[in-house]
């Protein structure tokens, strides 16, 4: 499944990092804690979050993630969008909170 | 030009954890006990207690700045030191604005009181105060420096509440004045793992939660003569 594809699935708002709509998800990650998911995800995952700090794009670039999206309506902050387009990895959103929306691409991904 | 021993992170009765033997009179005693000629009071996201400690500090001879751990919205502890008793006033007031309305629970969290110089309650903080305000890192170094105040990661490096733990690494371009580690780290060890970090001013305090922890850890800045100028100066004069 590609990003898009999930984006379309789970009615995610796309914000910034277009480019990044054709990658393969290779499954999820769901943490708040930026050095758990710089130690414990895996390339490929979408990595669902609240945190809105410009890193959340660094970090996903480090470990090579497939898209990041941001929970409970939160926006990204302004260098975060930045860095999205820069790093060329979608960041989507959603209002949905975290339980919701990683029990959604659960499914979705594992039918 | 003297070298000041300083420990400018300690917490006092009113930060729920901290230990009903934190009050104004045994923190500055216990400081000077230890030798310390600068403090900073740090309570949790409230400045409410520091100035009866610096003015019982000013009677000792202890110089007290005012500060906060304050908590972000990404939960990461960071400190802000400020001169004045009206910058102090808007720190308190920026606080009390961004801090959520959640009870604070006296059983679970601890009671919240400050107190005067004869340890009589002046007050209590209804609102839990380590819960994180509703304000990102960059927002309150931007804060904290509009009003003149210096602004400081606490405890980068532990693995709860930390720059480090919060947001994987310290973002390019933090405007911070320096960065705090903890008393349990060797600062040489970690600077010379954390190469990246050069730049930085690094200032080591003791998180006193207790009268025995007051000066476990301090640092010396040389400064004219202890206080805010003083470690303004220090913490920001260019460094090799």
């Amino acid at each position: 499944m590609t990003v898009k594809e999930m984006a379309e699935a789970l009615n995610l708002r796309v914000f910034a990092g277009e480019e990044g709509l054709e990658k393969q998800v290779a499954g999820g990650y769901t943490s708040d804690l930026l050095s758990d998911v710089m130690g414990y995800a895996d390339a490929g995952m979408v990595w669902i979050t609240l945190q809105t700090h410009k890193n959340i794009m660094a970090i996903a670039s480090l470990k090579e993630l497939s898209a990041v999206i941001l929970v409970k309506g939160f926006e990204p902050d302004d260098d975060t969008l930045a860095l999205a387009r820069q790093e060329q990895i979608t960041l989507l959103g959603t209002s949905g909170q975290a339980f919701e929306t990683s029990g959604r691409l659960y499914r979705l991904l594992y039918p | 030009m003297i070298s000041a021993k300083a420990d400018l992170h300690i917490h006092t009765f009113l930060s729920p954890c901290g230990d009903i033997g934190m009050t104004p009179l045994n923190i500055v005693r216990q400081a000077k006990a230890k030798g310390l000629q600068l403090i900073a009071v740090t309570d949790h996201n409230s400045t409410l207690q520091g100035p009866v400690v610096r003015r019982v500090g000013e009677r000792e001879g202890l110089a007290v700045i005012y500060g906060a751990e304050i908590t972000t919205r990404e939960e990461v502890h960071c400190l802000a030191y400020v001169e004045t008793e009206e910058q102090r006033l808007v720190l308190q007031h920026y606080l009390e604005q961004h801090l959520p309305p959640v009870p604070n629970n006296p059983d679970i969290f601890g009671y919240q009181l400050w107190v005067d110089e004869n340890e009589q309650v002046l007050g209590e903080a209804p609102f839990l105060l380590i819960s994180g305000i509703d304000q990102g890192i960059d927002q309150v170094a931007g804060f904290v420096h509009s009003i003149g105040g210096l602004f400081v990661p606490a405890h980068i490096e532990r693995p709860r509440n930390s720059l480090i733990s919060q947001l994987g690494f310290v973002p390019p371009g933090l405007t911070a004045d320096a960065l705090e580690l903890s008393r349990f780290t060797n600062p040489v060890d970690f600077c010379s793992k954390n190469t990246y970090l050069k730049k930085y001013t690094i200032i080591q305090s003791s998180d006193a939660h207790y009268p025995g922890d007051i000066g476990s850890a301090s640092t010396s800045l040389l400064m004219e003569k202890p206080g805010f100028e003083g470690l303004k100066t220090a913490l920001t004069t260019p460094h090799e």
